[in-house]
């Protein structure tokens, strides 16, 4: 029941997107065509489960017993950016499909401040292990799902008559602010 | 004289969040008031000042290839000093930042200057061109951190503005005021463009 709770509450009510302002800018930058706005939410929903896990596992096995928790923004960032290198190669090698499909997403990755935000924030509310396995997928789904969202949104921007100076980044926001606010309609749900 | 230019675009062409659109998410999350904005910015400055002298010091010696993880590493150790410094002489700051202030390592906008201007520029430009960018990226923190924090709690810098017959809009101190506030601010700086645009035609 504790873990459907934190699930619901990281895919909605505290959506990493909408409501923790974490990766915005691909958010603005991947969501004007749908097929863009899926291969990027898959890409982070992959790449932000697997950082969380092995950041939050270094954190635990080496940082805090070497007592070296003041490095921990360095020893992440360098989890992170090795991790995307070698996501990159591996899937090069073994599932080229699915490279071709997400390839040009994992460098924009590394900063992402979404999967860097998500192993901050696993650590900083100190989950134990299964919490975390749960908290990471469930808020990289609540980020791909606002950005699929907000994709299908846009793609109606093309047809609609918009003012010449709201067009794209401007109108692009304040759409964001109109989802967020339906989004913290579900803050009665905990 | 170069020097002068480099610093100065940083307040008109390549003004932080809103010409450039990079480095959002501290944009919209720590500028709830505007002494967060403020210590956001000034913080993001140093780094991005640092990052930039440090990158064009060594730009004969990273190789080109892995020159991303080399950027990311400089720029993590100033972030790790901010990060310790703030804590230490600034602790209620360092609070109400919370995450942002390891976040300033995947900031784009200081990533993105030591690839798009330091890595291929000497080291005075360099650091004239972080210290603009820096500061007009403070300036636009602390603007949009006054819009919010004026009308969405009536209060400027901590003290009252309007009296206590005044009912705030809660609206502009969550989450989704910070969209449409950025949003509209875009919007009056593209209105005000293409008007001065129409007058020189």
């Amino acid at each position: 029941m504790d873990l459907i709770l934190l699930a619901i509450n990281a895919i909605l009510v505290k959506n990493i997107l909408l409501m923790q302002y974490l990766g915005n800018c691909p958010f603005l930058g991947t969501s004007k065509r749908m097929e863009t706005a899926l291969g990027m939410g898959m890409a982070v929903i992959f790449t932000l489960t697997l950082a969380t896990t092995i950041t939050w596992v270094v954190h635990r096995a080496v940082l805090v017993p070497f007592k070296l928790q003041y490095m921990q923004t360095i020893a992440f960032i360098l989890v992170i950016a090795a991790l995307v290198q070698f996501v990159e190669i591996f899937m090069k090698k073994t599932l080229p499909a699915l490279y071709l499909s997400l390839g040009i997403f994992l460098p924009l990755i590394t900063t992402n401040c979404a999967v860097f935000g998500a192993a901050l924030l696993s650590v900083k509310n100190d989950y134990d292990f299964v919490h975390m396995v749960v908290f990471a997928p469930a808020s990289a789904t609540g980020f791909a799902l606002a950005l699929v969202l907000f994709a299908g949104l846009r793609e109606r921007f093309r047809v609609a008559h918009i003012p010449g100076a709201l067009q794209d980044t401007a109108i692009g926001l304040i759409t964001a602010g109109l989802m967020s606010l339906a989004f913290l309609g579900f803050k009665g749900m905990t | 004289m170069r020097i002068v230019k480099e610093f100065g675009k940083g307040f008109t062409t390549h003004l932080a969040p809103f010409r450039l659109v990079l480095g959002l998410c501290p944009v919209l999350a720590v500028t709830t008031t505007v002494a967060n904005g403020i210590g956001m910015g000034l913080a993001a400055t140093f780094v991005l000042i640092c990052s930039n002298v440090m990158v064009s010091l060594l730009r004969r010696l990273i190789p080109g290839k892995v020159r991303i993880a080399c950027f990311i590493v400089l720029i993590a150790s100033f972030v790790v000093i901010v990060e310790l410094v703030m804590k230490a002489f600034f602790f209620g700051l360092s609070q109400s930042l919370g995450i942002f202030i390891p976040l300033i390592v995947v900031n784009c906008v200081i990533l993105g200057r030591a690839e798009a201007f330091a890595a291929r520029n000497p080291v005075h430009l360099a650091a004239a061109d972080g210290l603009g960018i820096g500061l007009g990226f403070t300036l636009s923190l602390a603007l949009i951190g006054a819009i919010r924090e004026v009308l969405g709690q009536g209060t400027f810098l901590g003290h009252g503005v309007f009296g206590p017959g005044f009912e705030p809009f809660a609206f502009l101190a969550q989450a989704p005021g910070a969209f449409v506030a950025l949003g509209v601010l875009l919007f009056v700086m593209n209105a005000y463009d293409r008007f001065r645009s129409r007058m020189r035609a």
